[in-house]
C-alpha cells in the first residue's frame, strides 16, 4: 500500500484529533465534568496512528486504559467518544462505560480494557475467530511495557505462536507504567526479547515516527494475513503525561517530558516536517489539517454537553442479550 | 425412553450442537486428541478437527480469555476447565472481561461462550480439586450459572448454553459423570430451558431445593422422611442465575416449610441467598424457619471421614427436614 497525499494528511489530522482530543478530556476532567479518572495518550500519537493506518475496516484492535488514541486511530467517532466521556445517552457506550471502555465494534474496536493487560487474550481470542472462520481479518492488540510483565501474555503469546494466529502484539513502550518507571521492573534488556519465550519474531520500531510504525505494521500485518503467524512489535515513545490527569509525577524528572515535547521528538512535529520535506505538503496544509481537528474536537466536546443524560431503565438494561 | 449415562449426555450435546453449527468451537486442556479428562469431549476431534477441537497449553486464563475474545467475534466457544478450582486461575477472563463486556461496552458486545466445568467433593480429591465455587460466578452480574444434576438436564441444558449468547458458567459435578438417566432420542430438540426449576419429586409438607449432586441426596432423603411419614417436595432450581425464584415460592406457598441444600460454603452461599429471598417473598407462608444444609467452613480436607463430616449428607437433610417440621423437639 502506499500513502498517496490525502492519506497521509489524513495521518496527521488523526494525530491532531487525538492531541486535542485528549486535552480536552484533561481541561474536563479538571473542571470536574468527568467521573472517576481518565488516561491521556498524548505524545504516543505516532503509534495508533501508524499501525491503525496498516489496517482495514474489518480488522481488530483492542486497546488499553489509555485507549482514547487507538480509538481514533481505528475510526472512532470522536463526537460519541467525548460523549461517552461526558457520560451522555449519545456516547458511544450509552454513558455506561466512560473513558476507559471505549468499543466499536463496527469499526474492529474491541475494547479499551480497564485491566492493565486485559486486552491481550481477548485479541489473540480474535485472532483465533478470524482464523477458523477464514476471514483473512488480522488483530492488532495495543499494550503497555507496564503490561508487558502481565502473565497472561506469556500464556496468550505461547498459543499465538504455536497456532500461528493473525496478530500482532505491539507493545508501546512509553517508558512508565501507572505511577513508576517501566525499566526497573523489567528483567529483560530489550523487551523483544520477551518475544523469545514464544519463539516469536520481534520488530522494534521508533514510535515516534508515525511512518516507521506504519511501514512496520504494513509488513508485519501482510506476514500475519499470509498465515505467516504473529509478530512482537515494540512500539518506542514516551507518555507526556501523568499516568492519569492530576497526577503529580513526583517520580520523574522535571525537565524529562520537556524534552520529549519538543520539535525535535514530537510525533506530530516529526511527522509534519517529513510530510514539508519529503511529501511536498505546505505548512498552510498541515495547518488546515490541525485547525480541522481542532474544530472537530470543539464540535465533539459541545455534542458532548448538550446531550441527555441516560434515563434511569438504561441501569437494567445490556446486562444480559 | 433410553437411560445414558451423564457424561454422554455431555457428549451428545456438543456433537449435535457442533454439527448443527459451525461457530461453536471446543478449547480446554486435553479436550482433542485424548477426549477431555472426563471424556466428555471424546469423538469431536476426529470429526471436527484440530482448529474447531483445540488442545490448549496448561493455560486457564490464556484459554479463557481467547474464547472470550473469539466469542465476542463471532465464534461461540464451549471452554473446559478441568476442574473448577482452576478457573480461579482465569477469573478475569471471566469476571472483568466476558461478565461485563456487553454493559460497558452499551450492549454492542455479545459473549456466547459457555465455560465447561465440573465441581463439588466426596472423592478425596482434597482441597485444591473439590470446591463448590458456583456463588463466585453467581455474584456476577452478566453471568449466567447452570448446575444440571441428570443426564437428561446435562444435556438439555448443555445444549441451550450453546445457544444462548450470554456468557454461561456451565457446573458439572465430579460424582455425576457415572450416573445414568432417562434421556430422549438423539436430536437437536432436546433443550431444557435457562431458569427454569423443576420439581424432582413432588410433595406436601416440606420444600427442599437442592443443586448439582444435592438433589439426589435430597431425592433419597426424601424417600426416607417418606417411610417416616413425611412428604418432601424436591425442586432443583437447575440455573442458579437467573435463579427461578417463583418455582420455589410456590412450593413454599404449598409446604410452608423449606429446606436449602447447597454442597458450598455456609457462609455467603446459596442457601443464605434462598433463605433470604424467600422469607422476603413468602414470609406470611412460612411456618418455621428456613433450614440450611451446606459445606462447613472448612476447606476440603482428604480424609474420608473428614471430607464426609464436612459435606452435606443425607441424614443431615433428613434432621434439617425434621427440624423445619419441629419434629426434633
Amino acid at each position: 500500500m502506499v500513502l498517496d497525499r490525502d492519506r497521509l494528511l489524513d495521518m496527521h489530522h488523526r494525530m491532531w484529533l487525538i492531541r486535542y482530543f485528549d486535552e480536552g478530556a484533561r481541561t474536563l476532567f479538571m473542571a470536574n465534568m468527568l467521573r472517576g479518572t481518565t488516561h491521556t495518550y498524548t505524545g504516543q500519537e505516532g503509534v495508533a496512528v501508524g499501525a491503525c493506518t496498516a489496517l482495514n475496516r474489518d480488522d481488530y484492535i483492542t486497546s488499553t486504559h489509555r485507549g482514547h488514541g487507538h480509538c481514533l486511530a481505528k475510526g472512532g467517532n470522536p463526537r460519541r467518544m467525548m460523549a461517552e466521556l461526558l457520560g451522555r445517552a449519545t456516547g458511544i457506550c450509552k454513558g455506561k462505560g466512560g473513558s476507559m471502555h471505549i468499543a466499536d465494534f463496527e469499526l474492529g474496536i474491541l475494547g479499551a480494557n480497564g485491566i492493565v493487560g486485559g486486552g491481550i487474550a481477548l485479541a489473540t481470542g480474535a485472532a483465533y475467530s478470524a482464523d477458523l472462520r477464514g476471514s483473512g481479518q488480522v488483530v492488532v492488540c495495543f499494550f503497555g511495557d507496564g503490561a508487558s510483565n502481565q502473565g497472561i501474555l506469556m500464556e496468550a503469546g505461547n498459543m499465538a505462536a504455536l497456532w500461528k494466529l493473525p496478530i500482532i502484539y505491539l507493545c508501546e513502550e512509553n517508558q512508565y507504567a501507572e505511577f513508576s518507571p517501566s525499566r526497573p521492573f523489567i528483567a529483560v534488556d530489550r523487551l523483544e526479547q520477551k518475544a523469545q519465550a514464544f519463539g516469536m519474531p520481534a520488530v522494534t520500531v521508533d514510535g515516534n515516527d508515525v511512518l516507521a510504525v506504519y511501514e512496520a505494521t504494513r509488513q508485519v500485518v501482510a506476514r500475519a494475513r499470509a498465515g505467516d503467524g504473529p509478530t512482537f512489535m515494540v512500539a518506542r515513545t514516551y507518555r507526556i503525561e501523568g499516568h492519569t490527569v492530576g497526577d503529580p509525577l513526583s517520580y520523574r524528572p522535571k525537565d524529562e517530558a520537556e524534552l520529549w515535547k519538543s520539535a525535535e521528538r514530537d510525533p506530530i512535529s516529526r511527522f509534519g516536517r517529513r510530510l514539508v520535506e519529503e511529501f511536498g505538503c505546505t505548512e498552510a496544509d498541515l495547518e488546515a489539517q490541525r485547525l480541522r481537528a481542532r474544530a472537530d474536537i470543539d464540535e465533539a466536546i459541545a455534542f458532548g454537553k448538550a446531550s441527555p443524560e441516560p434515563e434511569l431503565p438504561a441501569l437494567f438494561e445490556d446486562v444480559y442479550a | 425412553m433410553r437411560e445414558i449415562l451423564y457424561r454422554d449426555a455431555l457428549n451428545e450435546a456438543l456433537h449435535e450442537e457442533m454439527a448443527r453449527d459451525p461457530a461453536v468451537c471446543v478449547l480446554g486442556e486435553d479436550v482433542g486428541r485424548y477426549g477431555g479428562v472426563l471424556q466428555v469431549t471424546r469423538g469431536l476431534f476426529d470429526q471436527y478437527g484440530e482448529k474447531r477441537v483445540r488442545d490448549t497449553p496448561i493455560s486457564e486464563a490464556g484459554f479463557t480469555g481467547i474464547a472470550v475474545g473469539a466469542a465476542m467475534t463471532g465464534l461461540r466457544p464451549v471452554v473446559e476447565v478441568m476442574y473448577i478450582d482452576f478457573s480461579a486461575l482465569a477469573m478475569d477472563q471471566i469476571v472483568n472481561q466476558a461478565a461485563k463486556a456487553r454493559y460497558m461496552f452499551g450492549g454492542k458486545a455479545s459473549v456466547p461462550l459457555v465455560l465447561r466445568t465440573q465441581g463439588g467433593g466426596g472423592r478425596g480429591n482434597a482441597a485444591q480439586h473439590s470446591q463448590s465455587l458456583e456463588m463466585w460466578y453467581v455474584h456476577v452480574p452478566g453471568l449466567v450459572v447452570i448446575q444440571p444434576a441428570t443426564p437428561s438436564d446435562a444435556k438439555g441444558l448443555l445444549k441451550s448454553a450453546i445457544r444462548d449468547d450470554n456468557p454461561v458458567i456451565f457446573i458439572e459435578h465430579k460424582l455425576l459423570y457415572n450416573t445414568t438417566g432417562p434421556v430422549p432420542e438423539p436430536g437437536p430438540d432436546h433443550l431444557v430451558p435457562i431458569g427454569v426449576a423443576d420439581i424432582k419429586r413432588p410433595g406436601g409438607d416440606v420444600t427442599i431445593v437442592a443443586t448439582s449432586r444435592m438433589v439426589l441426596l435430597a431425592l433419597q432423603a426424601a424417600e426416607q422422611l417418606a417411610a417416616e411419614g413425611i412428604d418432601a417436595e424436591v425442586i432443583d432450581p437447575r440455573t442458579l442465575k437467573p435463579l427461578d425464584l417463583p418455582a420455589i415460592i410456590r412450593s413454599v406457598e404449598k409446604t410452608g416449610r423449606l429446606v436449602a441444600v447447597n454442597e458450598g460454603a455456609l457462609t455467603g452461599g446459596f442457601t443464605a441467598e434462598v433463605a433470604a429471598r424467600v422469607q422476603r417473598e413468602a414470609f406470611d407462608w412460612l411456618d418455621a424457619p428456613v433450614m440450611q444444609v451446606a459445606a462447613e467452613d472448612v476447606p476440603l480436607p482428604y480424609n474420608g471421614r473428614l471430607e464426609l463430616a464436612a459435606l452435606p449428607s443425607v441424614e443431615k437433610i433428613i434432621a434439617a427436614a425434621k427440624a423445619a417440621l419441629y419434629w426434633d423437639r
